[in-house]
């Protein structure tokens, strides 16, 4: 991953939200939400439980579309009754969820492949080939050496860390631009934290973007360029990282959660 | 450690294998216990007559449940394609049509099923449930509960296909459904459409974000097993070149035995076809062999019931997460606690 890859394609803004309201029945989630991603930029996303930080990303991931508002995706705007999970994933956009990204009953390899199977005629599944690939990256990409795990593995004997790394991994094999984090680091041991960070790192310097969503200020602070943050469906910061010290965010962050500040300006 | 995992993967890798040796079992026992009988090819041609139309509807059921789903209906679609088909072939004489039509008809049955579980999210056990009383009830309206025969159907070629005798011994319907089971292995375990359904099973919010269409697979999934309930419901009719309106009302405990005791998971998210094949053909083994050992009719049941629950608890100690994966977490941490050392 040299320099020479660190513009991957010419675009301004990997994905670009205009005015965007959500709505579940009466309950408005997000509400006149403009947010960005540069292209190759790491944003920190930040915000209380129940902020919309979630709703946010599932709508840039396609799982359920905005209420109104516009969704441009390299630039490109977005037909939103058209918008969907395999579309998310033909513009490369990668999503890793806390909890919501592994079926635990399945075999390792399924999971790397499913929703964008390698398929033969009839549309079955040519398995040997797909093993073949999820056990390169295992093995490769992310350094899977653990003690008896193979593509044959239920996911449900991975840890929390391996279970990050195979979505990570799988995230690379498709050659994701734009990687969405959702606090991959819950629940994860010190070591395991160090990896996931590590790997942002090296989004960053393949020129890919990143959305990384965490509780962690201290992580978030060390590898996002600009910091979102969040509270009760709209957007009430927007700090660029050489502006604030991770104190003055902590603070910052703070205030909103004792209700200090009233959510009107940035 | 990798030796231990290969092993282990062996035992397990093999689909089925508690279930099969459990059928294996069984069969030795009625040899032993009836051996005049069990010693002899016809009391095999006669399982193989009668499990055929159960056995393609656990074929489906199977995907069903391993979707986290349960369909009750199938009785009624039995019952229902059934109709179908004598009263087309009586009326147009036509047995292709009738065929067809008495697919369509299961089809139209699992669709409607779909619709009320995928789409407006009923309960799928509430939903069939409802299907089953009101397919039914059509059903006896439409027939006004008699029973027709259709004797003419012998002479005709749908007849000698699917229910004829191979070589005058072995019963066609027998090769129909092992050639089925083979195709559903397949879809299951080997096409996007079965990963989905497992999926799905498994956890249905992973599903949604991994971009399955969990809507159009349910719907798709209950159409399925429509269709293959009213091939089993054909295959009835054919066999016994007879509709009553009431036929197929014996299946319901039957195929969902079969299922259980083959391996696939209530839970959702593993379903296991060689299971559900020869679950199916314990369930129908039992009664005639039970009979035919000379212990009376009235073991019948408590016997039945002594197998299923030794074939589940067989199944689950194989499978079973708590020796298997506690093993294999204890020689990790080992391994572990070497490296934090070196």
């Amino acid at each position: 991953m040299g320099e020479s890859n660190t513009v991957r394609e010419k675009y301004v803004y990997s994905v670009r939200m205009v005015n965007v309201d959500k709505y579940f029945g009466n309950v408005q989630a997000l509400s006149k939400v403009n947010f960005e991603v540069r292209n190759n930029e790491i944003v920190g996303l930040i915000g209380d439980n129940g902020a919309g930080k979630s709703t946010l990303i599932k709508t840039i991931t396609g799982v359920f579309p905005p209420t109104s508002g516009e969704l441009y995706i390299r630039d490109e705007q977005i037909t939103l009754s058209h918008y969907s999970v395999k579309q998310a994933h033909n513009w490369k956009i990668e999503t890793v969820y806390q909890d919501k990204s592994l079926a635990d009953k399945q075999d390792l390899w399924r999971n790397f492949f499913v929703g964008r199977q390698i398929t033969g005629p009839l549309g079955f599944i040519k398995v040997k080939e797909e093993k073949r690939i999820a056990n390169d990256v295992l093995l490769n990409m992310i350094g899977f050496r653990g003690a008896g795990i193979s593509v044959d593995s239920k996911v449900a004997v991975l840890s929390g860390g391996e279970r990050q790394g195979v979505c990570i991994g799988r995230a690379m094999h498709f050659d994701a631009d734009l990687i969405i984090l959702d606090e991959p680091t819950v629940a994860l041991s010190l070591k395991e934290v160090r990896k996931v960070l590590n790997f942002v790192h090296k989004i960053k310097d393949s020129g890919r973007s990143c959305i990384y969503i965490s509780h962690n200020m201290a992580d978030v602070h060390e590898i996002a360029d600009r910091f979102v943050v969040l509270d009760r469906g709209t957007i009430v910061g927007n700090i660029k990282k050489e502006d604030i010290s991770l104190k003055d965010l902590s603070t910052f962050l703070l205030d909103y959660a004792h209700g200090l500040k009233e959510t009107k300006n940035s | 450690m990798r030796v231990y995992e290969e092993k282990r993967s062996l035992l397990v890798r093999i689909e089925g294998l508690p279930i099969i040796g459990v059928y294996c079992l069984l069969i030795l026992v009625f040899i032993f216990t009836s051996p005049r009988v069990f010693t002899g090819y016809r009391i095999y041609m006669s399982f193989l007559q009668t499990v055929p139309p159960q056995l393609v509807i656990a074929l489906g059921l199977t995907l069903v449940i391993t979707a986290g789903e349960i369909d009750l209906s199938f009785p009624a679609v039995v019952a229902f394609s059934g109709f179908l088909f004598s009263y087309v072939y009586r009326t147009f004489g036509t047995p292709w049509f009738a065929f067809a039509a008495a697919l369509a008809g299961g089809a139209l049955i699992g669709y409607a099923n779909g619709i009320l579980i995928a789409r407006l999210g009923v309960p799928s056990i509430m939903a069939t449930l409802a299907a089953q009383f009101f397919w039914n009830g059509l059903t006896t309206l439409l027939s006004q509960g008699l029973s027709w025969n259709i004797v003419t159907i012998r002479g005709q070629l749908i007849h000698s296909l699917f229910v004829g005798r191979i070589g005058g011994v072995v019963p066609a319907q027998a090769v129909w459904t092992l050639g089925i089971a083979v195709l559903v292995w397949f879809i299951l375990n080997r096409h996007q459409f079965g990963e989905s359904i497992m999926f799905i099973g498994d956890n249905v919010q992973v599903a949604q974000v991994v971009g399955i269409n969990v809507v159009k697979t349910k719907i798709s999934l209950f159409t399925f097993h429509g269709v293959l309930s009213a091939l089993g419901g054909v295959l009835l009719t054919l066999e016994m070149a007879n509709f009553w309106s009431t036929q197929g009302s014996g299946f319901l405990l039957p195929v969902m035995a079969a299922v259980f005791i083959g391996g696939t998971s209530i839970a959702g998210g593993y379903g296991t076809i060689v299971g559900t094949f020869f679950g199916m053909y314990i369930i129908g083994s039992l009664e005639a062999g039970v009979v035919a050992s000379g212990i009376g009719g009235y073991w019948v049941r408590l016997v039945s019931g002594l197998v299923m629950a030794f074939s589940i608890i067989l199944n689950i100690s194989f499978k079973n997460k708590s020796i298997g994966e506690k093993w294999n977490k204890m020689l990790r941490s080992q391994a572990e606690k070497k490296r934090n050392k070196a």
